[in-house]
């Protein structure tokens, strides 16, 4: 069962990644990456992570692609119309890099099948709501404390960053 | 539960999409999505390495790496919109202030 299940989520994250990458639409890309992450978001209930499912999909597939779409229909870019008919020797080059990182990663991943520890039944957890919270708010609460002041400070930059003038200094005493 | 390899494939496979997808693209926002997907492939793998060592702090640095990426697409996206305002595009070929 769970092998259909996965089959099914890995053709379809693969075909949407790949349609993203080669659709001339940028808002076409955009909605594409969220089939995208929607079906790893799948791959994800696999693996016994519920509460990461859930963030995946609240967090990217809702707010990080509704901020994309939001930049890309503010910009009124939505053609881009030199894809893939002028130098095609970049797209070459680009897809034997590709290949060759490809290659690289499935051989540093080769043997790792072997190295796995034995994990006996009551070692195999479920990651709910519960089981990550007790351990985000017991061993890891420093670093959760230390996103909330980056995200604080991300927000800020990107209003500084973004703003249409910044006023002059010498107009603020 | 199905083997390691396959979700370290898809996540290999996602990577390596991603990267493809940096290297032939030129609209600045595509590429941005294509650094995402390549977050998500390395997430992915993270998540499948907890899963088979039954060791949860793998979820945790995914959620960690949730958050930065938020925080990255934040202010990745303002600064797609200050070089837009600056040269009303978001090809990457017509940004060549710094090049020599």
């Amino acid at each position: 069962m769970d092998i259909y299940a996965f089959v099914l989520l890995a053709v379809l994250a693969i075909a949407s990644a790949l349609g993203m990458i080669l659709n001339k639409n940028t808002i076409n890309s955009a909605l594409l990456l969220v089939v995208n992450m929607v079906s790893i978001a799948g791959i994800y209930l696999l693996l016994q992570a519920q509460f990461l499912a859930l963030i995946q999909i609240l967090v990217y597939a809702g707010a990080i692609m509704v901020l994309f779409l939001f930049v890309i229909m503010l910009l009124n870019v939505d053609e881009e119309d030199t894809l893939l008919n002028s130098f095609r020797v970049k797209y070459l080059l680009a897809f034997l890099l590709g290949v060759i990182i490809f290659g690289q990663i499935l051989y540093s991943l080769g043997g790792v099948a072997e190295m796995l520890p034995e994990i006996s039944s009551e070692m195999l957890y479920v990651g709910t709501v519960e089981a990550v919270g007790e351990v985000l708010y017991t061993d890891y609460l420093y670093a959760f404390e230390l996103t909330a002041i980056l995200l604080t400070a991300a927000v800020v930059g990107a209003l500084m960053v973004a703003q249409y003038k910044a006023k002059p200094a010498e107009g603020t005493e | 539960m199905i083997g390691i390899d396959w979700y370290l494939a898809l996540s290999a496979i996602l990577f390596t999409i991603g990267v493809i997808g940096v290297l032939i693209r030129r609209n600045a926002i595509v590429i941005f999505m294509c650094v995402e997907l390549m977050l998500n492939a390395v997430n992915l793998s993270l998540l499948t390495f907890s899963a088979y060592h039954g060791d949860i702090a793998g979820q945790i640095l995914v959620f960690f790496s949730l958050a930065v990426a938020a925080a990255e697409a934040v202010v990745g996206l303002a600064i797609i919109i200050a070089i837009f305002r600056n040269n009303l595009s978001v090809d990457i070929t017509k940004v060549n202030l710094l090049r020599w």
